[in-house]
């Protein structure tokens, strides 16, 4: 959609847009049914799903499978970095954690919220980098990826269950 | 007569009950190294902080297989090139809780006034300096396999770490699995000098073997224990409970892993799965010393787990 007026009001527009979004999603988490919370938990699940897809692509590349090919390398990485930078506020309401629902969240994401966000950070980071470096040549995918792989395990090894 | 009879009796007690004794003490004795392999280490080092001797970058490549970091680091730390082993990292079991020591070159500490046969015993043999058997929390049942001298040049590499002053903390382990005497018996059950695959496939399968059963301890944790915590080799690799946490370790030969070649080593160095999904748990740790080998290791990793026997 395309907004009328000067940047300036556009940006307002999109500020107080993020405001009421915000404040609903307080709101919202209070009273948060179980629908509710069933749809954050599939919300995320699919967010997942969006890395593995564009991860599909680049690790095929990496490991060989695929010839590489620096314009799709980089579209991939560049979502990659889109992913990782969403705010994902909405994605973690309490009672959505292993052993209440279907779900392999611990708890120690609610316990240790400073943690999980300095490990979603890391994401943040690496996918930058990977989005930088993925056009360049194959080494550097490999080495992007490689960071990007361990950003994914700093967080799955203290916030997600085991199978 | 009743007095004679009681004292016969007394007496053959006491003859089984000593050469039961004298059995259990020749039994449970710790077996050091030859003196032999001991003496190739070298003399016992003066200095506790040695500069790392020329075989220090093989000694980190041991290091990174052998997964020294992913316990010896004290809980939490950071990810280094040059890893503080303070220890400190606690590990439930139903034998009770173990607790990583300190193998930081600090001489009080840690290990720094060991000498290389003591260190080289310790890995191989899993005996302290003062002849005490070690609990096969750590590893040696799997370093038992490895070439003296890559411990030699892993030691190399190990004096050369910074050092750190923690000291270790005594594990929490009750009767009668404190008395370490025991182990002895447990090594003899469970320690094995022979390789599980005995014969491996290719080159690159042998060379995987030796990165898996003798400094890799993948088997450690993907290989079922019985009651005594002993491995059941018959069921190499097969999974089972995590002897030291939640969850279930799952089988890796390709009965229960269908992945290639290409798929293992790739996940090995990224911690990607073929589905792109990643590693989680204690594989992150093991992956993040995994991808520092040279990729020729990692695909003879592979090579190997493809050529496991799957049993029945």
């Amino acid at each position: 959609m395309k907004l009328p007026g000067s940047t300036f009001s556009r940006y307002t527009l999109a500020g107080l847009l993020g405001v009421t979004l915000t404040a609903t999603a307080v709101l919202g988490a209070a009273h948060m049914d179980k629908k509710g919370l069933e749809d954050a938990i599939k919300a995320r699940k699919s967010h997942m799903q969006l890395y593995a897809f564009n991860l599909g692509l680049l690790g095929g590349m990496a490991k060989g499978e695929i010839d590489y090919d620096a314009s799709s390398a980089e579209g991939a990485a560049a979502n990659l970095a889109a992913l990782a930078a969403m705010d994902q506020g909405r994605y973690w309401p309490e009672g959505t954690e292993a052993g209440m629902m279907d779900t392999r969240a611990l708890p120690e994401i609610w316990s240790k919220m400073e943690e999980f966000d300095t490990a979603t950070d890391g994401l943040i980071q690496a996918t930058m980098t990977l989005e930088e470096a993925a056009g360049t040549d194959l080494q550097s995918l490999q080495a992007g990826l490689g960071d990007v792989g361990k950003a994914c395990g700093a967080c799955h090894k203290p916030f997600r269950k085991p199978e | 007569m009743t007095v004679a009879r009681v004292a016969t009796g007394v007496a053959l007690l006491a003859v089984v009950l000593l050469a039961g004794l004298a059995l259990y003490w020749v039994l449970t004795r710790p077996q050091p190294l030859s003196a032999e392999v001991s003496a190739q280490a070298g003399t016992p080092v003066d200095a506790p902080l040695a500069a790392p001797g020329p075989a220090a970058s093989d000694g980190k490549d041991v290091f990174n297989v052998a997964g020294c970091a992913s316990c010896h680091t004290a809980p939490g730390a950071e990810a280094a090139d040059a890893p503080v082993l303070a220890g400190g990292k606690r590990f439930a079991t139903p034998f009770g809780t173990f607790v990583a020591p300190n193998i930081s070159p600090d001489p009080d500490a840690g290990v720094g006034d060991w000498s290389d046969a003591d260190l080289m015993n310790a890995v191989l043999r899993g005996i302290s300096p003062e002849g005490s058997h070690y609990y096969p929390a750590f590893p040696y049942a799997t370093y038992t396999h490895a070439r003296p001298s890559d411990i030699r040049a892993l030691i190399g590499y190990l004096r050369g770490l910074p050092a750190d002053a923690t000291p270790s903390q005594p594990h929490e382990i009750s009767f009668p699995f404190n008395i370490r005497r025991n182990l002895g018996l447990w090594k003899r059950l469970f320690v094995s000098q022979d390789w599980v695959m005995t014969d491996p496939p290719t080159p690159e399968a042998t060379r995987g073997r030796y990165l898996v059963e003798a400094l890799g301890h993948c088997g450690e944790c993907h290989t079922p224990r019985n009651i005594l915590g002993g491995p059941d080799r018959d069921a190499w690799l097969r999974g089972g409970p995590n002897p030291s946490g939640k969850g279930t370790i799952p089988d890796i030969t390709s009965a229960g892993l269908d992945w290639s070649q290409a798929d293992i080593a790739g996940y090995l160095k990224t911690g990607f799965t073929p589905d792109y999904d990643t590693a989680g748990g204690e594989m992150v740790d093991v992956i993040q010393n995994l991808s520092k080998l040279p990729q020729a290791d990692l695909d003879a990793i592979a090579a190997y787990l493809k050529a496991v026997p799957v049993g029945n």
